[in-house]
């Protein structure tokens, strides 16, 4: 038995993501159970316990994501999970944590449909609401897992950059992620990357917590160390008073905004695959861009020059990247399996040359690879009558 | 009315067999029973949050309700039959519908105890003629069994696990039925699967038949998550009752009535033992558990016999 890797085990998609909150250091949890985000829950329930954490199954989502920004304020790393139904009445406190900027990872394993839907099956439905969900000008960070063995890492990159930044970053699972089962290899804890929040150097005196450093993200007191500061869901100034004066409320939302758009490179997430030489390149994301992967390389077998091109991070969308893919290839190919969401980025930054093929399935299954293979060859056969 | 048993249980099921809930399922057999309060003539518009209820019984292309039906999610049940009723109210005073129509809201302890307590009680409080079901077994067993405040003390479930140093559900189980007395509606009651059904075929009827709001607090058990042998429900049930976990009675215009006092009060261990939720509680070193649950039985008994002034 000696060539099995140490540290590598067999886990399902969510439990990947509860040893990957362990991991980051999340030391809170509370949530309501929804299928099919229920094993998160559980399996910290276990868990937490046994590292000193806390636990604590609420009456709701809404108390659930209001309890989490509570524990947060006390300095702890806290997580919640959930799915569709539960992900929009978490929609209002997920807009008071990006205001108030109180760190913290919404997972959302995402299932079928609108309303109660499917809620055994996996689709890709809530990309826009991931980003437009709650109300009002914000930004927001979210990755997209698309193995189990990613499930882990960006849960860990999900409390990072939550830390980094003051604010809240979901985590987009889907169904069919979050119930697959694959191997995982678990790092060595001590060579994980891990990032604090950034503690305020000035004197309990002159705190002001809403005061941004040079880079537009203000050092966090937590509740409990002596510090005595306001949160508010109001407008507020760097004091955390609350204001309606215009240069204010317009700094506040403009350095919001600031604080993620002005640190792209250390949010944005890609992979590419074989996009070097590529004419046709697929975007796609999640669990789909599995069977992109496998459409790409059988393509590849065919001679045909195909690519794909995986945003990791949803949101901000890697438009500069996306934006060089379209100068590069003529055909885009984009499947989704909602009725066609991320598309929507993908033709912003397009040029009026290309052709933005979308590949949309609304059944709660998957998108086979050889149904976007068809897609590609189609491509490939449009290119030709063209010349 | 006097109760004729035989005319009662000859009624047509208002739920259908061939619907998909569990075999020894407390839940369906309370509302089979609920719906025999109707009156024949009469039609019903029946609300459901988000449960084992709603996804069992109306599989496509079937459905088991003989009744309009409205599946809402989670904690909207009592808030959707508001909107139905009170519009209802408007349209026969407008003489634009024929016939009488009640109005029946389901849910299970997740949907009613928890996340529906807001839409419940704002409902109740308006005082629409309309009658909340809570069909309580004690845990979220749709989503595969996690606690909920209408779990026991000590329960084992997926949120509240028995390990080596928990004991189960460390909390108490909500009196919800009394929450329910404050709001003042006219009538409240509590019943569950006891003995030949009268006391809920009653209770049934008079809540659906008295004019305002009223609620129904229906212990249900589930053999998944209660873990026990389905022939055992109505056993369960007795026991729950004659150890006093369960007492019967209703509120009507605010006055207790207390409608059964066993002549023998069994230890609460009897209920207990059955289920194997509660399997921990009867390892050599646990008695003071059982104990704890005793006491907290004896004193909600002591409460409820002075407010029923027996």
């Amino acid at each position: 038995m000696t060539d099995i890797i140490p540290f590598a085990r067999l886990m399902q998609g969510n439990e990947a993501i509860a040893e990957g909150a362990l991991a980051a250091g999340a030391r809170f949890f509370a949530g309501y159970p929804i299928t099919p985000s229920t094993e998160i829950a559980e399996i910290l329930a276990k868990k937490l316990p046994l590292v000193g954490g806390k636990f604590i199954q609420m009456e709701d989502e809404l108390s659930s994501m209001a309890a989490v920004i509570g524990a947060s304020l006390t300095g702890s790393k806290s997580m919640t999970a959930t799915s569709g139904p539960g992900f929009s009445l978490k929609q209002e406190n997920l807009g008071f944590a990006v205001l108030t900027e109180v760190p913290c990872v919404v997972v959302n394993v995402q299932r079928f449909g609108a309303s109660t839907g499917i809620p055994t099956a996996t689709a890709q439905g809530d990309i826009m609401q991931a980003r437009w969900g709650t109300h009002g000008d914000h930004p927001m960070i979210a990755l997209c897992p698309s193995s189990v063995q990613e499930s882990f890492t960006l849960t860990i990159q999900a409390f990072n950059l939550s830390e980094r930044f003051r604010t809240p970053v979901i985590l987009l699972s889907e169904e069919i992620t979050g119930h697959s089962r694959e191997r995982v290899i678990l790092p060595d804890p001590s060579k994980i990357e891990i990032i604090n929040r950034k503690k305020p150097a000035a004197g309990i005196e002159k705190y002001l917590p809403y005061k941004p450093d040079a880079d537009g993200i203000p050092p966090m007191a937590n509740f409990g160390e002596g510090y005595r500061y306001h949160v508010t869901g109001l407008t507020h100034d760097q004091s955390g008073s609350p204001t309606t004066d215009a240069e204010k409320a317009s700094f506040l939302t403009n350095r919001l905004h600031d604080k993620i758009m002005d640190h792209l490179d250390e949010i944005t997430m890609t992979e590419s695959f074989m996009t070097e030489d590529a004419d046709v390149i697929v975007i796609a994301y999640g669990a789909v861009a599995r069977a992109a992967k496998g459409a790409v390389r059988k393509a590849r077998d065919m001679g045909i020059k195909a690519g794909l091109f995986r945003p990791i991070t949803i949101w901000p969308f890697p438009a500069k990247e996306t934006a060089s893919m379209c100068a590069q290839a003529g055909s885009i190919i984009v499947p989704e399996l909602n009725l066609g969401q991320l598309i929507g980025e993908v033709e912003k930054v397009a040029g009026k040359e290309n052709r933005i093929i979308g590949i949309n399935r609304v059944t709660g299954g998957m998108i086979r690879p050889d149904e976007i293979l068809d897609a590609i060859k189609s491509e490939v056969r449009v290119k030709k009558h063209a010349k | 009315m006097t109760y004729n048993f035989k005319e009662i249980m000859n009624k047509k099921e208002r739920l259908a067999p061939g619907h998909r809930m569990c075999a020894g399922c407390g839940g369906t057999i309370a509302v089979r029973n609920i719906l025999r309060g109707l009156r024949d003539q009469d039609q019903a518009v029946i609300t459901c949050a988000t449960s084992c209820l709603e996804v069992s019984t109306f599989m496509y292309p079937h459905t088991a309700w003989q009744d309009s039906f409205i599946h809402n999610t989670f904690e909207n049940a009592a808030a959707t039959c508001s909107g139905v009723q009170a519009a209802y109210e408007v349209l026969r005073k407008k003489g634009r519908v024929d016939g009488t129509y009640k109005f029946i809201a389901f849910g299970g302890d997740g949907g009613t105890y928890d996340i529906g307590l807001q839409s419940l009680s704002a409902a109740m409080e308006r005082n629409h003629d309309m009658v909340y079901v809570c069909y309580d077994n004690g845990a979220y067993m749709n989503t595969g069994i996690q606690r909920s405040s209408a779990t026991p003390l000590y329960a084992d479930t997926t949120t509240s696990p028995v390990g080596k140093l928990s004991k189960g559900k460390p909390q108490y189980r909500k009196d919800l039925t009394a929450i329910m007395v404050e709001h003042n509606i006219p009538y409240v009651a509590q019943t569950t699967l006891f003995r030949n059904m009268r006391d809920i075929h009653e209770k049934a009827a008079r809540a659906i038949y008295t004019p305002g709001a009223a609620f129904l607090n229906v212990m249900a058990p589930c053999p998944r998550g209660w873990v026990y042998e389905t022939a055992d429900i109505m056993e369960i049930c007795r026991l729950a009752v004659d150890t006093c976990y369960w007492p019967l009675f209703e509120v009507i215009e605010g006055q207790w009535v207390l409608n059964y006092k066993p002549t023998n009060k069994l230890p609460v261990e009897e209920f207990l033992k059955k289920q194997g939720r509660f399997k921990h509680l009867f390892k050599k070193g646990n008695e003071q558990l059982i104990e704890h649950f005793q006491a907290e039985v004896d004193k909600r008994w002591r409460v409820l016999l002075e407010r029923c002034g027996s």
